[in-house]
């Protein structure tokens, strides 16, 4: 292919023609470039350097952590409380799911019980989370590979969901409402019947979206075919979430390992056989359809009682127990300063956050604060795969691999 | 063997199907390079000799009960009052049984970790993050360059005694036209609270307790 070493002159400006195929016996060679850190379709700042022949990927090779913050060491000098706002500043496309695995973590050390309607509520919130994160991916990934619309029209919805959180937490992105035992504040009158409103009506823009790019040629022609993973590679790649499924292999943690309220709720996984970049795509439009059921479900079933726990070690009495409680009054402040303590012991907890398998190892040593938690990154796992993937494809192949793996780079770089 | 089915609904956190006899196997299929098997929260943790590391996952991987066949990650620890003060943390994850494990072992930072990478292709990236920020080696991995740190730092910054500001800080330099590194400044003290109850008993004197004993 390297008599299309032209159309990669317009890569580089300068010394190129040593790409064109030598009549004179000299060895063609390879050249590189720089994918980023500042490129758009690079979905943040991502480097890839990448090895082409012409047009060919012959290498191509991720430096990640220019975004790296240090999150895990961070986490150890604060409490246990103080430590949770970082989560939302991961994964800040999906940033309650990043909550949940944390809280899970320490509910499951500290052996925390948590009132139904919590579970209830966490996991309707964490399904609306699903939905925020696959409209960014799948338009962005549309846009990426040409399509400007879509993004255009979803984002008006992302914007509801993102009022949804506002009413909730008072925040649009960095939530910080997953508390363990439950969750910071109860639901606000009227959301439910809102949430509801809002499930009848995004099908009919859903399937707008998706008569726009599912079945157009430009679309298919930059998708369908590219970047494919089979079964056993997907596996040993460690892939999780949509990416695994779009290989063939119906892992779901929400189903396998049901965590709050999923053992309750009636949802289809969705899978493809086929392992591209198209297969992903459509599995994360149909596992938006399949969210909606389970924020139906929620809201329809949404059980009375308290949302959180009303164990005081834990969480904090309401502002007027305080007003009335001396004891009360002092557990908020302990709980404030101290924070509360967590048995000493590790354990590994997993949620399936919308990109994939997003896992938080906690190690406790008895204290106020984690002695370690480390945090599992879904993106890293996907991107290290990326070399695998773009090998021997065209360079304006990469943007669409790259979408379609679904990376943040908060989450992949900590 | 059984695997267990797990009791749904009753906890908060994902509950996973277990092995009943699982801390057995695990003794059956690894022998003198298993040096403990811990409980705890529901999961099982394998401690294993450093050397005999990839055999044994090789063994978790293809023992046709178990099928770890996902490696889910691989991550370091500190703690610097052990002998060896570095543990290796492993999980993996059996697809086909739905289970997990996890396996450690230890190091002292000198000693080198074989690597995973000739099992599992994602090991490349974790053993490369554990490299950086905890300065353990793994021996096999083609690619032991730093991952998340900066290009050209020095140190492993998630050592128990790497301080929490860093050793550099970078600002723009208009001077040079670059960006220049320079030794961290902290206009006011690093502040490190200390919360625990002070009335559950302390192991430290507060300021002005030494009066009272009258040095």
């Amino acid at each position: 292919m390297s008599s299309l070493g032209s159309a990669g002159a317009a890569w580089t400006a300068d010394d190129t023609t040593d790409v064109l195929p030598a009549k004179d016996g000299n060895e063609i060679q390879n050249y590189m470039i720089n994918f980023g850190p500042q490129h758009p379709a690079a979905h943040g700042v991502l480097r890839l350097v990448m090895e082409l022949d012409g047009e060919i990927i012959e290498r191509c090779d991720p430096h990640i952590g220019l975004l790296h913050r240090g999150t895990e060491k961070l986490i150890e000098y604060k409490t246990y409380l103080q430590a949770l706002p970082y989560m939302d500043r991961l994964d800040y496309v999906s940033p309650m799911c990043m909550e949940h695995s944390y809280v899970l973590a320490i509910e499951k050390l500290a052996g925390i019980e948590v009132p139904l309607r919590a579970k209830y509520i966490r996991t309707m919130f964490a399904e609306i989370t699903r939905i925020l994160n696959h409209i960014l991916n799948t338009t962005a990934h549309a846009m990426d590979v040409g399509a400007m619309t879509p993004i255009l029209w979803l984002f008006e919805e992302r914007e509801k969901l993102m009022e949804f959180y506002e009413r909730v937490s008072g925040a649009r992105f960095h939530a910080a409402w997953f508390r363990p035992g439950g969750v910071h504040q109860d639901l606000p009158a009227g959301l439910l019947d809102d949430v509801l409103a809002w499930c009848d009506h995004f099908p009919k823009v859903l399937d707008e979206m998706q008569g726009l790019v599912a079945d157009n040629r430009i679309f298919k022609q930059r998708n369908v075919d590219i970047g494919v993973i089979s079964k056993e590679d997907a596996i040993a790649w460690g892939f999780t979430g949509p990416c695994i499924r779009a290989s063939g292999v119906a892992w779901d943690i929400r189903k396998s390992q049901p965590y709050d309220a999923y053992h309750l709720m009636d949802f289809d996984v969705p899978v493809s056989n086929d392992g591209d970049c198209y297969a992903r795509f459509m599995v994360r439009m149909q596992e938006m359809r399949e969210s909606l059921k389970i924020i139906k479900q929620c809201a329809k079933a949404m059980p009375a009682g308290s949302h959180i726990t009303d164990n005081r070690k834990v969480a904090p009495p309401s502002r007027g127990e305080m007003k009335r409680s001396m004891e009360a009054l002092i557990h908020h402040f302990k709980l404030y300063t101290e924070g509360l303590h967590v048995p000493a012991g590790d354990a590994y907890v997993a949620t399936e956050s919308p990109k994939g398998e997003f896992g938080i190892y906690m190690v406790a040593d008895g204290t106020n604060k984690p002695w370690r938690c480390h945090i599992r990154a879904t993106g890293m796992a996907h991107l290290q795969a990326m070399d695998f993937l773009c090998k021997g494809h065209m360079l304006a192949d990469a943007p669409a691999v790259l979408g379609s793996l679904d990376i943040v780079f908060g989450e992949v770089d900590r | 063997m059984a695997i267990v089915a797990p009791e749904l609904g009753r906890h908060s956190w994902p509950v996973m199907a277990t092995h009943d006899a699982l801390s057995a196997r695990l003794g059956e299929l690894l022998g003198d390079a298993l040096i403990d098997v811990i409980e705890h929260a529901g999961e099982t943790t394998a401690v294993v000799q450093r050397e005999a590391l990839v055999t044994v996952i090789a063994a978790l991987r293809d023992a046709a009960d178990l099928k770890f066949n996902q490696l889910t990650d691989i991550c370091g620890a500190d703690y610097p009052d052990r002998a060896e003060r570095f543990e290796i943390v492993i999980h993996l994850l059996s697809m086909t049984h739905n289970l997990r494990l996890r396996v450690k072992l230890s190091t002292d930072g000198r000693a080198p970790v074989p690597s995973l990478t000739d099992l599992y292709p994602n090991a490349g990236w974790y053993e490369r993050e554990t490299w950086d920020c905890y300065g353990v080696m793994f021996t096999g991995n083609p690619d032991m360059r730093r991952i998340l740190t900066d290009y050209g730092f020095e140190g492993h910054p998630f050592r128990k005694d790497f301080p929490l500001t860093g050793h550099v800080e970078l600002r723009w330099s208009e001077e040079h036209k670059r960006v220049v590194y320079e030794p961290v400044k902290l206009a006011q003290d690093f502040r490190s609270f200390d919360f625990l109850s002070p009335w559950e008993g302390t192991d430290y004197v507060l300021p002005g307790d030494e009066k009272a004993t009258g040095k």
